[in-house]
């Protein structure tokens, strides 16, 4: 087995996860009653809701944690130069001005890609302290060779990835073979470095909200930095329902460990109104720090156009097109 | 503060919703509101008016008529001018009134929204994503149930001109639960708001005058309690539903005792929040959230006792302190904040000195950091651990936000925890065991038992309570049979005094036909001698002595219901095993009907044929509760949900019953059969002048399998049995047909324990008569319904 790499201070504080050994019997006292999770989930957004120069505030920081992705089949060099050179600049000069916030080198958290791209990206973001994110181990089914898929993490971080989303088997979760899991995260882990890993769940492939808290609590135990719901191609990607189990365990484990686990939602957040919800969420169940780049991310490839618009709607008081906004 | 300062902090900021449209429909009223009586409004006779204040900031907001006894007569006379053409428009006719007002409170969804805030202190998005939501609903539905009325109730009339005074925690919601079923059934009515929180119903005054509903048929009179007393004193009013504390229903119970007006009270509650320890526990601490922190736990059925399986009893305290530090409490304008105001300084009194006492009894009290506003009634989210059932705060009612816990070990402990209070209105049991959670549902004596979520409702899905929570229930088809009552009853006759006694006259003695029998009473399946050492002549309709019975006595009562509480095997028994039992008494009754022929001739004095008749009538009743036994069933309601609620029937528990004099053998089986049927073990008083049938049928149920226990009969004084009967605080309903004056006694007496009473207000009835002597009726009488949510999915 391999060992868990030593641990490089995260840029904001907190120490990375370690792991933990599997412990089967707090798999066991795992329970999730999907209907309570629902409703706990469709009410939040009537229990808070920020405004005005509250929401703006909000926007502005959502757009620090978005991990503006492509991973498309037509994805080529160009396209990810220009992907880069909109998470440098998220947001048009102006109304970060307007905001008083022009000072504060706003910029998404990570631009996420393919391996192929990851050299493209890195180049395309020098300069910057912007990471690049690389899906790997045979995203998005993960059932290539197991050893390809340890040695995709390796060829990626080698070429500069700075964080690896892996995905997992899917399998091992729906046949309760927990051991299996919790030994391929760690290899995958292991194989990170110090790139921070988010460990894929497939959330959408796994259905219930059982096996999204376990395979959650068997990520983080083999070492996960961040949990993350999906790969964006499964026909259900994050929910809120999802997200609160997930976060959930997030808690669940900081309490028994004393280590914080982000958590990245990824697919299905494309309007500034989802992503508002998602903070509310992140707040509500786990607190400020996970508001932060380095405790949240967010999936998402058209979410900051809808950002944009509404920050110069808070701006000029005017509704916004999208044309006014420079494309990715 | 800057963008950039609130990007550093993520804090929340302020999110009011505006109240300017509310106060403008104050101001466009001059701040001053009249009563709403027979369609127009209509000046206080006192002249007087009160001040109702936005307990959030303690402002004035309106001022309110006063109502007198010439107010509320104005309204009664009302409403009673309009009942007839009201209920002869015919539910088609009815139904459309009814939606039209569910659209109108759609239409001003938002206004009465935020007037209900104002006035009340409540979250605005309580009111807006519960209350008036839930109001519309409840108007939608009930036009339903006017639209069926003639197919669905076709045997029932309304039962006239109802009085309805509901409490200031869900204002309009409350208003809605009332006059819903009220007049979609063709009753009309006088509503009378809390003092506090008259607004919204004043705003639906006017809704009903937009909408055309014809005057008098919902008629508003605010004011006090005084007010209150006006309207249940009333003599022009059938019926009188009122929601609020214990000891004000209590009084109410009092005070139309022997009125015959019919009453369904929805009390007060200290209602049990079960946490298993197979339980999701970061949602069963959400669900504590809804449970007590919901309208600042100013809520009946409020789940305000935490039991917590032991195992689990520190993670649940911990997760749900944790929970209780992002609890915002303030401006209940304010669409991020969980706790608005307390609705009034004297009830922020009451709240701060029961924690008060539960802190001096050794409860644990714990409080989040959480500012409060400095103005305005607030009072922080509170947890009091440690505490054992005999504490306090354990028992009384604190109508605030403050929710106590304590342990348990096993299922049956938590089930004995959570009976142990005088209330019984709801409860929610946390488990992701369905044997567990469906078995403990059953064992929990209340009306509604929510599993795995806390406070939901739906309109047609019933609501109300057991014991000293009330009765009658609301929503529902079990909550249109409250407002209705069957054709025939109105038509019954007053019954005649009783008759003379003929002249008594010894038996002769000449020679001794049979060997002697000394009747004595019937307890735990015994045939026992009355405690007094004391029997009382029997005299035949001609007036000779044909026997004795037994002198019962209070002593008597207290061993009958002793011996009825025990036999709960037959509560338990299966329906099937119970007909088994019914038919089997029937079997019995048939081999001796020349015998109990011969008695009713004897001691009614009724013809030969005549008698052989009732005994044949009365094993036919016996044959149809055997038959009823497994058909009177449970109802799956499908609320917006997914799930399903159960609506199930269930048995009473002990009951009391008054025989009449009439028919002596089949009134008392029309009594007993649907009783026992549904599973309820009886003590039942038979008829004081003609009580040698019922005597006589101990051997029938000696020989008929039923259980030592289920089937209790005194014999003796009507009165003075009836008295401690109705008295017991272990005997839950009363059934009472006899005098007039009697009914008054049963209704009287029964507050101790808020039983429920059924009387015949000295109308006798044709017991030989189906309509009037078996069937549904009696099988409502004999259970209760508990509604069960059963939310599903995985």
């Amino acid at each position: 087995m391999a060992s868990i790499s030593p641990l490089k201070p995260a840029p904001e504080g907190h120490a990375r996860n370690p792991g933990m050994p599997l412990d089967l019997d707090a798999l066991d006292r795992i329970r999730v009653n999907l209907s309570a999770v629902e409703r706990r989930a469709a009410t939040l957004g009537g229990r808070r809701t920020v405004k005005k120069e509250t929401q703006a505030a909000w926007l502005l920081k959502a757009v620090t944690c978005i991990d503006l992705t492509t991973l498309s089949g037509d994805d080529t060099a160009g396209r990810v130069k220009r992907l880069c050179a909109k998470a440098r600049q998220p947001v048009r000069a102006d109304l970060l001005d307007a905001m008083g916030m022009g000072d504060r080198r706003i910029t998404t958290g990570a631009v996420c890609v393919y391996h192929s791209m990851v050299e493209t990206a890195v180049e395309a973001l020098k300069g910057t302290n912007i990471p690049v994110a690389a899906v790997s181990t045979g995203f998005p089914a993960g059932l290539s060779p197991f050893d390809l898929r340890v040695k995709e993490i390796e060829a990626s971080v080698a070429a500069g990835a700075e964080e690896i989303d892996i995905v997992i088997t899917r399998g091992h979760v729906l046949t309760g073979n927990w051991q299996a899991l919790y030994d391929e995260v760690k290899t995958f882990r292991a194989a990170s470095g110090d790139a921070h890993m988010k460990a894929i769940l497939g959330t959408g492939d796994i259905v219930t909200l059982r096996n999204v808290a376990k395979a959650s609590m068997v990520a983080m135990m083999a070492g996960a930095d961040f949990i993350k719901t999906s790969t964006g191609k499964e026909s259900v990607n994050a929910t809120l329902p999802v997200t609160l189990v997930m976060v959930r365990m997030i808690r669940e484990y900081l309490e028994m460990t004393g280590h914080k686990v982000g958590y990245k939602p990824a697919g299905g957040i494309s309007t500034a109104k989802d992503v508002l919800a998602y903070q509310i969420m992140m707040k509500e169940e786990l607190g400020h720090d996970w508001l932060q780049s380095d405790l949240f991310r967010i999936g998402a490839s058209s979410l900051l156009g809808d950002i944009e618009r509404q920050l110069e709607h808070f701006v000029t008081g005017r509704y916004s097109a999208d044309f006014r906004h420079p494309m990715a | 503060m800057s963008i950039a300062e609130k990007f550093d902090s993520m804090n929340y900021g302020p999110a009011p919703e505006s109240c300017e449209a509310a106060l403008q429909w104050i101001a466009a009223r001059q701040g001053k509101f009249d009563h709403f009586i027979d369609g127009d409004w209509t000046k206080p006779q006192s002249k007087k008016w009160f001040e109702s204040r936005n307990p959030a900031t303690g402002e004035p907001l309106a001022k309110i008529a006063a109502g007198n006894t010439k107010d509320v007569d104005a309204a009664v006379a009302a409403a009673r001018k309009a009942q007839k053409g009201w209920s002869a428009l015919g539910g088609p006719a009815r139904a459309r009134f009814l939606y039209a007002l569910a659209r109108a409170i759609q239409r001003n969804a938002r206004l009465l929204a935020v007037l209900e805030t104002l006035d009340n202190g409540k979250p605005v998005r309580e009111t807006r994503d519960i209350d008036i939501p839930l109001v519309a609903r409840h108007f939608y539905h009930h036009a339903g149930w006017a639209q069926l009325q003639e197919q669905e109730f076709a045997e029932f009339e309304p039962m006239g001109v109802i009085g309805q005074i509901i409490p200031w925690n869900f204002p309009l919601l409350m208003l809605a639960w009332k006059i819903a079923s009220a007049i979609a059934a063709g009753n009309t009515v006088i509503l009378k708001p809390a003092e506090y929180t008259s607004l919204t119903a004043l705003c639906f005054a006017e809704i009903c005058k937009d909408v055309g509903l014809p005057a008098g048929v919902v008629n508003i009179v605010t004011g006090d309690g005084k007010t209150g007393e006006a309207l249940v004193k009333h003599p022009d009013i059938d019926k009188i539903a009122f929601t609020g504390s214990t000891d004000v229903g209590r009084r109410i119970r009092s005070v139309t005792a022997g009125s015959g007006k019919h009453l369904t009270l929805e009390l007060g509650g200290k209602s049990p929040f079960i946490v298993f320890e197979d339980a999701d526990l970061d949602s069963a601490v959400e669900g504590v959230v809804d449970a007590i922190w919901f309208n600042q736990g100013q809520v009946c059925c409020a789940g305000s006792r935490l039991l917590l399986q032991e195992g689990i009893a520190e993670r649940m305290i911990a997760k749900l302190q944790k929970r209780m530090e992002t609890l915002r409490v303030g401006d209940p304008l304010d669409k991020s904040i969980d706790m608005g105001a307390i609705v009034d300084p004297v009830q922020l009194e009451t709240i701060t000195s029961l924690v008060g006492k539960g802190a001096e009894e050794g409860g644990i009290v714990w409080q989040p950091e959480c500012k409060l506003p400095t103005a305005g009634c607030f009072y922080p989210p509170t947890l009091i651990s440690n505490v054992a059932p005999a504490a306090t705060v354990a028992q009384a009612e604190i109508f605030g936000p403050v929710i106590v816990s304590m342990t348990f070990r096993t299922p049956d402990e938590a089930v004995a925890i959570a009976n142990n209070t005088r209330y019984g209105l709801a409860a929610s049991v946390w488990s992701e065991n369905i044997n567990l959670a469906l078995d403990i549902a059953p064992k929990l004596d209340c009306g509604v038992v929510w599993i795995n979520s806390t406070n939901q409702f739906d309109a047609a899905c019933g609501f109300g309570g057991n014991r000293e929570s009330g009765y009658g229930r609301e929503g529902g088809h079990e909550g249109m049979m409250e407002v209705l009552k069957p054709n025939f009853l109105s038509k019954l006759q007053l019954s005649k005094d009783a008759e003379k006694t003929p002249e008594r006259k010894s038996a002769s003695t000449s020679s001794l036909a049979h060997v002697d029998r000394t009747a004595k009473l019937y307890i735990g399946g015994k045939q026992a001698r009355p405690d007094s050492g004391y029997s009382l002549p029997v005299f035949s309709a001609k007036g000779e002595k044909i026997g004795d019975v037994g002198d019962g006595n209070r002593k008597d009562v207290r061993n009958a219901v002793e011996a009825a509480r025990k036999a709960t095997g037959w509560t338990k028994a299966s329906s099937h095993n119970r007909a088994q039992v019914l038919y089997y008494l029937a079997e019995n009754l048939d081999i001796r009907k020349a015998e109990f022929a011969e008695r009713l001739r004897q001691t009614t004095g009724v013809s030969a044929k005549k008698a052989v008749d009732e005994v044949e009538a009365t094993i036919q009743r016996l044959f149809s509760y055997g038959a009823w036994t497994d058909k009177y069933e449970s109802a799956v309601h499908s609320p917006p949900m997914r799930g399903v609620t159960l609506a199930m029937k269930e048995p009473i528990g002990t009951i009391g019953m008054v025989c009449p004099d009439e028919s002596p053998l089949l009134s008392m089986i029309s009594l007993a059969a649907p009783a026992l049927a549904m599973g309820n073990r009886i003590v039942l008083i038979a008829s004081e002048r003609h009580p040698l049938s019922a005597t006589d049928f101990y051997q029938v149920l000696e020989t008929s399998d039923v259980p030592a226990g289920a089937f209790n009969i005194i014999t003796g004084p009507r009165d003075s049995l009836t008295k401690t009967l109705a008295e017991h605080d272990d005997v839950k309903s009363v059934w009472y047909f006899g005098p007039q004056t009697g009914g008054k006694l049963v209704e009287a007496a029964s507050t101790g324990n808020m039983k429920r009473t059924w009387v015949n207000n000295g109308r006798a009835r044709n017991w030989f008569d189906v309509t009037q002597g078996e069937g549904r009726e009696f099988l409502r009488q004999a259970t209760q319904i508990k509604n069960i949510w059963i939310p599903y999915g995985d």
